[in-house]
């Protein structure tokens, strides 16, 4: 295990509100970790920030052995390495599925196109999208597109997918098809932090849960841990209002 | 599955059958409604216009087709003018505005340069009515005697209306750049492509089908002021027709050279609202 991701002190904040504070937390190759917690504690910014999307207003963020916070340091670089999904699908609505995939290899890693597109094309049968690769984003259902956005993450071969709330805009129906891809992902070695309100696949597929409360990392371990025998009073009432949900 | 069933078995019940015939019967006093409220407000109109003192000599000088007959080839000629006008001058000015509205959008400090003067040019031309460039290029860039500077009309009036416009056009492509939701770049961003890339691939292209209606009704507008270079003494419709009215002392002409600017404004102006109609239908969802 080789420390991929290393978070210490990190501190956000839009204008006097401060949105996450003290944050450490750390990844190793192949960890999958679930960041939970209510809407509005933080969980989608600090992805972000890991993305360099926000800029930080402390502490580090180590990437790969690197201080990626440093101003100097080349966004799209890191970027190349970590791929992100995000909750509202963001497909590129005039671009079929095969285009949105091929994109990023083709125009920010250089690979032909005659390289790039059996490559998108065996990523997007392996998502059961086999069938809809010539179509356009709006002829999918919510599941698909975003099983189509997850490749289109994957397809440059990133150490580190970001997955933000990925199935809290789909149907109920539709959410199953899209845990069932990342679990696959899970168990295939790719390392994930997944904020997630899915509390099962939590405990099923993490290696560590967050919880984040306000801004803050209030405790974070072991699933069974976390989920199961939480010492903060509040994480178990956060648990207890999602599980009685 | 559903429409198999129903176009086996399915006839219209008896109450479907009386509503079809009540909407039937509405839709018939609807159009004789419309119809005898068309006919009487124009006939009220040419009333109005045919019974007033000056009629008949309003019809000799702006009605008379001796006169639209022999003014009409000069007319055509000049007609030809605009329409070249308007066709070279289109693309360049497309070509201008994409450029000046990206130019804007730059976010690198080597460019700042580039994106103050595109900020300079919009403000600068479409604060200036169109004429007034026309005249200001036609007259002021001859006079400073540059070498290998044409000194055509042609050229020089197109100018002024590619710049005259270009500032317009721009304005159009950076609110079709400035609507295309901040997060189909975030998602660009994620993926590592550079700014320039995400311009290119991911807003452009959508921002350009977005603001197609719009440029064409600008085009619209392109097309009548190409008569804007008559002021400088290219004879195109307006001044050919203007000539011919100054020495016949008859405005039949002017009626005329009306007519072509119609008759080829018109089918864009059609054509603008379908494709109008089509995207908001797209946009709507389905394609």
């Amino acid at each position: 295990m080789t420390e991929l991701l290393r978070v210490s002190g990190l501190r956000k904040s839009y204008g006097d509100k401060v949105v996450l504070r003290d944050i450490d937390l750390s990844v190793d190759t192949h960890d999958v970790v679930c960041l939970i917690g209510a809407s509005g504690s933080g969980k989608s910014t600090l992805l972000r920030c890991l993305n360099l999307l926000e800029t930080i207003d402390d502490g580090v963020v180590e990437f790969e052995g690197r201080d990626i916070t440093d101003p100097r340091v080349g966004v799209r670089a890191v970027r190349r390495r970590m791929g992100m999904v995000f909750q509202a699908y963001n497909l590129f609505p005039h671009m079929t599925v095969l285009d949105n995939v091929t994109l990023a290899p083709r125009r920010v890693h250089g690979v032909p196109r005659h390289e790039a597109e059996p490559q998108a094309r065996a990523l997007l049968a392996r998502f059961g999208l086999a069938d809809k690769v010539d179509s356009h984003p709006d002829r999918l259902s919510g599941g698909e597109q975003q099983r189509a956005a997850i490749a289109r993450a994957l397809a440059t071969g990133p150490a580190l997918v970001l997955l933000d709330e990925v199935t809290s805009a789909l149907d109920p129906e539709l959410v199953g098809e899209v845990l069932d891809i990342m679990r696959d992902l899970a168990e295939s070695g790719t390392t994930m932090v997944v904020a997630t309100h899915e509390m099962s696949f939590a405990r099923d597929v993490a290696s560590r849960v967050c919880f984040l409360d306000d801004g803050v990392i209030l405790e974070q371990g072991p699933p069974a841990q976390v989920l199961g025998d939480p010492t903060e009073d509040r994480t178990r009432q956060f648990l207890r209002r999602v599980l009685t949900a | 599955m559903a429409e198999a069933v129903s176009a086996e078995d399915w006839s219209p019940s008896a109450r479907e059958r009386e509503r079809q015939a009540v909407r039937r019967r509405l839709g018939l006093r609807s159009a004789g409604i419309a119809a005898a409220a068309t006919v009487l407000l124009i006939g009220a109109l040419v009333l109005l216009i045919v019974s007033s003192p000056g009629w008949p000599r309003v019809q000799q000088t702006f009605l008379s087709w001796d006169h639209a007959k022999a003014v009409f080839p000069a007319i055509a000629t000049g007609f030809w003018l605009n329409v070249r006008l308007f066709l070279v001058a289109e693309p360049l000015i497309l070509a201008l505005g994409v450029l000046v509205a990206v130019a804007r959008q730059s976010t690198s400090p080597a460019l700042f340069p580039v994106r103050a003067l595109a900020v300079v040019y919009t403000d600068l031309f479409r604060g200036m009515p169109t004429l007034l460039v026309v005249l200001m290029v036609c007259f002021g860039v001859p006079a400073l005697k540059l070498q290998g500077v044409t000194n055509s009309l042609f050229w020089l009036g197109l100018v002024a209306l590619v710049l005259s416009y270009g500032a317009y056009v721009a304005e159009v492509f950076r609110a079709g750049i400035e609507s295309i939701h901040p997060s189909q770049v975030a998602s660009a961003d994620s993926l590592g492509l550079s700014r320039a890339q995400a311009m290119r691939y991911v807003v452009l292209p959508q921002a350009v089908r977005r603001v197609v209606p719009p440029l064409l009704n600008d085009f619209v507008s392109l097309q009548k002021d190409t008569a804007l270079v008559a002021t400088v003494g290219l004879v195109e419709a307006l001044n050919a027709a203007q000539i011919y009215a100054n020495f016949n002392f008859n405005y039949t002409s002017y009626l005329v050279a009306a007519a072509f600017f119609v008759a080829l404004t018109v089918p864009l102006a059609r054509f603008t609202d379908w494709l109008g109609r089509r995207v908001a239908a797209r946009e709507r969802g389905g394609r």
